[in-house]
């Protein structure tokens, strides 16, 4: 009972939300609307239970000593740090439990969790995506090079849409003659982008998405159980 | 250099940051050309007519902050002077505060516009598709209050607002899941509302193929350049076409080092063909 009433559930609400966009009874939109709603409470609590997982999954890792343990340590400090400056004092636009914390603002100019906020994890997560542009350079350097006929093709086109890409596109072809126009970099880069990119794009998003619908379907009627934590 | 030797990823990593460095303190001012996509998202505001509430989705967090948080200031601007009510959302949680940043800025920069009448920010709501779903039914049902807690019946601006038939367009700036993609599938397809927005350069041409004959996406600005192509259209330059200048200069030394990889290549290649000789 314990796997099939959630099975059950499944396949009754899947179909139900399927039906509901075939046919245009007023019943059945109301019950779609009403599922809507439900999902947006639970995709709530999912949030809260997202983080109690955190909790968990960091303490044991320490609490075992596994490897690399102190940096969960870290992630735990961080963790209980904002949640209770925000639990605590609020956000910008919040009060929290003990209030607005006016003497911490007038120490930090702004509520502690948006002090945090701020100054550390903005810089962190900018920080974080900045060092992209040092690993692709790096990468890059490897990974181009011209073996065969398909890594020409693919070197000769990123070249293009780097440099199309950029102002130095328009730097070095803008003086072209309207006759060369098809020949200015940022133009030769929109097409790639437009016609070659768009034309593969498209192939893998109708292949992921008759996926999605084979997934879907291997949900609704049971086949896939693994969300229910077996195999 | 001799055989299979690379060069060592601590100079790549120099000379990076010192491309990316220097452009930023001494500006080069490289020009700004504009593409059709971009072109296509300022029309779209531009023939919005005054007095038209619009939704910017705020769907991106302080990783993406430095490509789409000049395009979402540049847009929220242009919306705001010429008299199109800004609705904020957000389909990722720190979306909030990234439109609050905006907030604060337009507070001193604009301060004859009032909260409440000429935008609102009604914060963040998970769910992501079905969100924008259930938006398109009944705003009310989603955001009974906005962030700060008054409820939406107080607020003039949202007057009216009963779904996404009293919406002019809708536009995100978009990092990821959720965020664009939602935005075309509920908002175009099932409503027929037009959509437009940005996205980061690396999800660009994942995003592209929603910029067709049907509309489904009304223009796109892609990255920083899509960003800078804006704020030279509104000719307000800000933070996006000074850092054009030194990802021009980052692509450029990419283009050298690949350039200089390949030269390894065909030496080494070259040099092992003789040796099995």
């Amino acid at each position: 009972m314990k796997r099939q009433i959630p099975l059950i559930i499944t396949f009754l609400v899947g179909f139900i939300v399927i039906f509901s966009e075939f046919i245009p009874q007023r019943f059945f939109g109301q019950i779609s609307s009403t599922l809507e709603e439900w999902f947006l409470i639970i995709s709530g609590f999912a949030i809260i239970l997202g983080q109690l997982s955190l909790f968990k999954v960091n303490f044991l890792k320490i609490k075992f000593k596994q490897p690399n343990w102190p940096y969960y340590i870290v992630t735990l400090i961080s963790f209980v740090v904002m949640v209770g400056f925000g639990a605590f004092w609020g956000t910008e636009t919040s009060s929290g439990f003990l209030g607005d914390g006016a003497k911490i603002v007038a120490t930090l100019g702004d509520k502690p969790f948006d002090y945090l906020f701020h100054n550390v994890y903005q810089h962190l997560s900018a920080t974080m995506f900045s060092l992209l542009a040092f690993f692709i350079a790096s990468a890059a350097y490897r990974a181009f090079i011209a073996r065969n006929v398909e890594s020409n093709l693919l070197l000769i086109a990123a070249v293009l849409v780097m440099l199309g890409n950029t102002s130095l596109g328009s730097a070095l072809t803008g003086w072209l003659p309207e006759s060369l126009k098809f020949l200015h970099l940022p133009r030769i880069s929109e097409f790639i982008m437009k016609y070659p990119n768009t034309a593969g794009q498209r192939a893998i998003m109708i292949g992921a998405g008759l996926g999605l619908i084979g997934s879907s379907l291997r949900i609704i009627l049971g086949i896939e159980r693994s969300y229910l934590g077996g195999k | 250099m001799s055989a299979h030797k690379q060069i060592d990823r601590r100079w790549i990593f120099l000379l990076i940051f010192i491309c990316v460095a220097l452009p930023l303190i001494f500006v080069i001012g490289l020009p700004i050309e504009t593409t059709e996509n971009s072109r296509l998202v300022y029309d779209l505001v531009q023939n919005t007519p005054p007095g038209s509430k619009v939704i910017l989705s705020f769907d991106y967090d302080p990783g993406s902050k430095p490509e789409l948080h000049p395009m979402a200031t540049a847009v929220m601007k242009n919306c705001l002077e010429r008299n199109v009510k800004v609705i904020i959302t957000a389909l990722w949680p720190m979306g909030v505060q990234m439109a609050e940043e905006i907030h604060e800025e337009l507070k001193t920069e604009y301060p004859q516009m009032e909260y409440g009448v000429d935008y609102v920010n009604l914060g963040f709501k998970a769910g992501g598709m079905v969100t924008v779903q259930a938006m398109g039914k009944s705003f009310r049902t989603i955001f009974p209050t906005d962030l700060n807690g008054t409820s939406i019946n107080e607020l003039p601006i949202m007057n009216g607002v009963k779904n996404f038939d009293n919406i002019a367009f809708v536009c995100s700036f978009s990092a990821g899941d959720p965020g664009i993609k939602q935005w075309v599938q509920i908002t175009h397809d099932t409503f027929g509302k037009p959509v437009t927005g940005g996205v980061t350069g690396v999800s660009a041409p994942a995003v592209l193929p929603y910029v067709n004959e049907q509309q489904q996406l009304t223009g796109l600005l892609a990255g920083l350049k899509g960003a800078a192509e804006y704020e030279f259209m509104v000719k307000k330059p800000g933070t996006a076409t000074s850092g054009m200048d030194a990802q021009s200069i980052a692509h450029l030394l990419i283009i050298i080092f690949i350039a200089i990889g390949n030269i390894n290549y065909w030496r080494n290649k070259k040099k092992e063909a003789k040796g099995g000789e």
